[in-house]
């Protein structure tokens, strides 16, 4: 489980509580809505923010309960939002084989985080994927959109580095 | 109409049904027993433990029965070998999720889980336990939830979802992971949940149980600085029972006060003394605002699952809610000061505990400011029947052979309608013979004192009343799902300009009322539920006394104490304020 904070309801509410109306007149007619209008929050979000369920359950009368029956019984709901930055440790067979498992304990101890989890900081998100298709290029990670192949355990501090230079200096 | 009947095969005898029957019912009625952990008489089947299952004539099939209905002509086996390998399989898969902690458990004795694995002979692990690492959650201090022990029948959050209407449990992900938990997994005092406990009612397990607190009423009784004093609520005294072996329904008020004294109470009071205080102040406040035109309907508030349910789904209702407080804090406050001035006891080493059928009344002893109306907690500790029962066994005392004993006077006398408090329709009965008197200045005759009309388990009761040409329209609602609807009814009228369709209701959060409640012994169904109710109410007949304005107690107390019902100390002591409240707190 993520332990990334919610960003503040201040800052989400005018923009969720629009949404929220928007969605719950769209589909207030239709059956099935509610996982109609949920899919509509993440893909608006990313994730959905509880604020949104709240709201939601208010102006639809569905119990909070049964949101996040829907929500949790679905992989592809998310409830937190997702680091800036996605690393995914490619795990198919050759992968393996090359050492994948080592790369992603690298990752895990540099990020302090566990596969499926965000940073605090809300930086980094890391996952597995089963087969990126790259398997020539094994063990391969992909770092946002670019696919890096033959990556030794060593490279995975640079990696990381890299991304937090980036950062700072936009800031 | 008729009934249509199937007729079938059970291990070789013949059944007749009717149609629609499950095959574990219908084995029931043939007095044969199948195992199940899941299903519960007051539930739908889920089909969730897979223990239930049976033979139907040739097929490999074992479909279970609680969710099969009987067909005609079915030829079903519920018990040979195979079946109960089968079981003892799914029991061993059940128990390598569970933690081995019976011994420290609080279901010890009463878990139904246990008892299957007793019966069917397992002695050892045969598949490597994982217990997923969970938190407990105690956060309500009302029940506590253990969700390590949590086997996934589905009970509770069916309670509280169909049932009582609460929406605070739920069931989280999916699969292997799937968990019960609070909504949105957030703590339970964070949620929607008014402590009703019926989740603990029902669990088969120790995952859901009330907070016991039986330690800190030996640490009270122990201490030589504090004067203990008890009281006990109607509910308790046709129940408690069931924990020594008595039928259901027995009222056993005197063995109570026998035992309470045992334990080492310096004074034993009754709640039904306080429900007949309760009955005058309410009644008075009814009387006055059918009669002054104000907002009606006056609402009961006796319940504190309903008060909090009220609080935070039907808010726009506060200023229908009666401001009288139950009798459970009526008699904390009274203790502190009536009872420590008239006794000389210096009312801060006044320890008051009471024994409820429910676990809400925890909870309501801190609700809010005003439970410390006498300057001290009204009432210090809450405990229910389940923990009664468990302090009188620790106690060493032979509970079935004490003799009789007698409450205290000044806080002990009750009436008939203060008994009956404690079923579903019992205030509403108590409260209307009592206004009756105020309206027309005499008692109702002896054989319309029995208000038959809001009697009965019907989840929702209207009745009609005459009293002298003028008409009171009252209902009565028990189990928190029957409320939504009564109050829709209500907030139609009123949105409408219409007269309300009822002037006085009375709402209990459990089934049945108090008897039901989520404080009192286990394996609650319906017909246990009409017994504890039967008990209260031929008491009630038994009695001389059966009305509130006439228990000579309550007429003493406003003579030399509180003066007028609804007057400036009763508004002081006895009632409260209702404030809307979110139903989640994130």
């Amino acid at each position: 489980m993520n332990t990334a904070v919610l960003p503040p309801v201040s800052e989400l509410e005018p923009e969720v509580l629009q949404q929220i109306d928007d969605c719950v007149e769209r589909w207030s007619d239709q059956e099935g809505n509610l996982i109609m209008i949920l899919h509509e929050i993440q893909n608006h979000h990313g994730y959905v923010p509880r604020e949104s369920s709240l709201l939601l359950a208010e102006k639809t009368g569905v119990p909070l309960a049964r949101i996040y029956e829907v929500l949790t019984f679905y992989h592809y709901f998310r409830l937190v939002a997702q680091g800036k930055h996605h690393i995914t440790v490619c795990n198919g067979t050759a992968c393996y084989l090359k050492g994948s498992a080592r790369l992603l304990g690298e990752l895990e101890s540099r990020l302090g985080i566990k596969e499926g989890e965000t940073t605090e900081d809300r930086l980094f998100h890391l996952e597995t994927v089963r087969c990126i298709g790259c398997c020539g290029m094994s063990p391969a990670l992909v770092v946002d959109e670019t696919t890096v192949g033959k990556v030794a355990t060593t490279e995975v501090a640079g990696i990381i580095e890299k991304i937090r230079i980036q950062e700072d200096t936009h800031e | 109409m008729t009934l249509t009947t199937v007729k079938a095969r059970i291990n070789g005898m013949d059944i007749e049904v009717p149609e629609g029957t499950s095959i574990l019912d219908a084995a029931r009625s043939a007095q044969i027993k199948i195992p199940t952990l899941c299903k519960h008489p007051d539930l739908l089947p889920t089909s969730a433990c897979g223990l239930c299952i049976v033979k139907i004539g040739g097929s490999r099939k074992m479909p279970r029965a609680c969710a099969t209905a009987v067909e005609d002509g079915m030829e079903i086996t519920t018990h040979d070998p195979e079946l109960t390998d089968v079981r003892r399989a799914t029991l061993e898969l059940i128990l390598s999720n569970h933690p081995n902690a019976c011994l420290t458990c609080g279901r010890n004795g009463s878990c139904e889980l246990q008892t299957l694995a007793g019966e069917f002979g397992i002695r050892q692990d045969c598949i490597p336990r994982y217990v997923r690492p969970l938190e407990p959650d105690s956060s309500t201090g009302s029940i506590v939830i253990d969700f390590t022990k949590c086997i996934k029948c589905g009970r509770c959050i069916q309670i509280c979802q169909q049932q009582q209407d609460v929406w605070a449990l739920s069931f989280l992900e999916r699969g292997i992971h799937t968990r019960m938990a609070p909504a949105g997994d957030i703590l339970l005092a964070e949620s929607p949940c008014v402590r009703c406990g019926q989740c603990s009612a029902h669990c088969p397990t120790g995952a859901i149980v009330e907070n016991d607190e039986t330690a800190a009423v030996w640490e009270a009784l122990r201490d030589p600085k504090k004067y203990c004093t008890v009281q006990i609520a109607p509910a308790v005294r046709v129940a408690l029972g069931e924990a020594f072996g008595y039928p259901p329904g027995t009222d056993l008020t005197k063995k109570i006060y026998s035992a309470m004294r045992r334990l080492g109470f310096k004074a034993v009071f009754d709640t039904n003394f306080s429900a007949d205080l309760t009955i005058i102040e309410e009644a008075a406040e009814f009387v006055q605002r059918f009669t002054t035109g104000g907002e009606l309907p006056l609402i009961t508030s006796c319940c504190p699952a309903w008060v909090d349910f009220m609080e935070k789904r039907f808010s726009d209702f506060v200023p229908n809610f009666s401001s009288a407080k139950s009798p459970q804090q009526m008699l904390g406050v009274l203790a502190k000061t009536y009872f420590a001035e008239k006794s000389g006891i210096d009312p801060a080493s006044i320890y008051q505990v009471s024994v409820m059928p429910c676990t809400a009344k925890k909870f309501e002893v801190e609700r809010t400011d005003e439970m410390n109306a006498s300057g001290y907690p009204d009432v210090d500790l809450c405990i229910t029947t389940r923990e009664l029962a468990r302090l009188i066994k620790q106690s060493g005392v032979a509970f079935t052979e004490l003799p009789d004993g007698e409450a205290d006077s000044i806080l002990g006398t009750y009436s008939g309608a203060g008994l009956i408090f404690g079923a579903t329709g019992g205030v509403m009965e108590a409260a209307l013979r009592t206004a009756y008197f105020r309206i027309t200045g005499k008692n109702l005759e002896q054989d319309a004192i029995n208000i038959r009309a809001i009697r009965g388990m019907d989840g929702i009761r209207g009745a009609s009343l005459d009293i002298e040409g003028t008409e009171v329209r009252v209902a009565v609602a028990h189990g928190l799902g029957h409320v939504e609807r009564l109050m829709l009814e209500i907030r139609r009228a009123r949105e409408n300009g219409a007269p309300p369709p009822y002037h006085f209701i009375e709402v209990m959060a459990c089934p049945g009322g108090c008897i039901g409640g989520g404080g009192q012994p286990y394996s609650v169904t319906n017909e246990l539920r009409a017994l504890r109710t039967k008990g209260l109410f031929d008491g009630d007949g038994e009695m001389k006394l059966r009305f509130s304005h006439e228990n000579p107690e309550i007429a003493k107390l406003y003579v030399e104490f509180l003066g007028e019902p609804l007057g400036d100390k009763a508004h002081n002591l006895l009632h409260v304020h209702y404030t809307p409240r979110p139903a989640y707190q994130r």
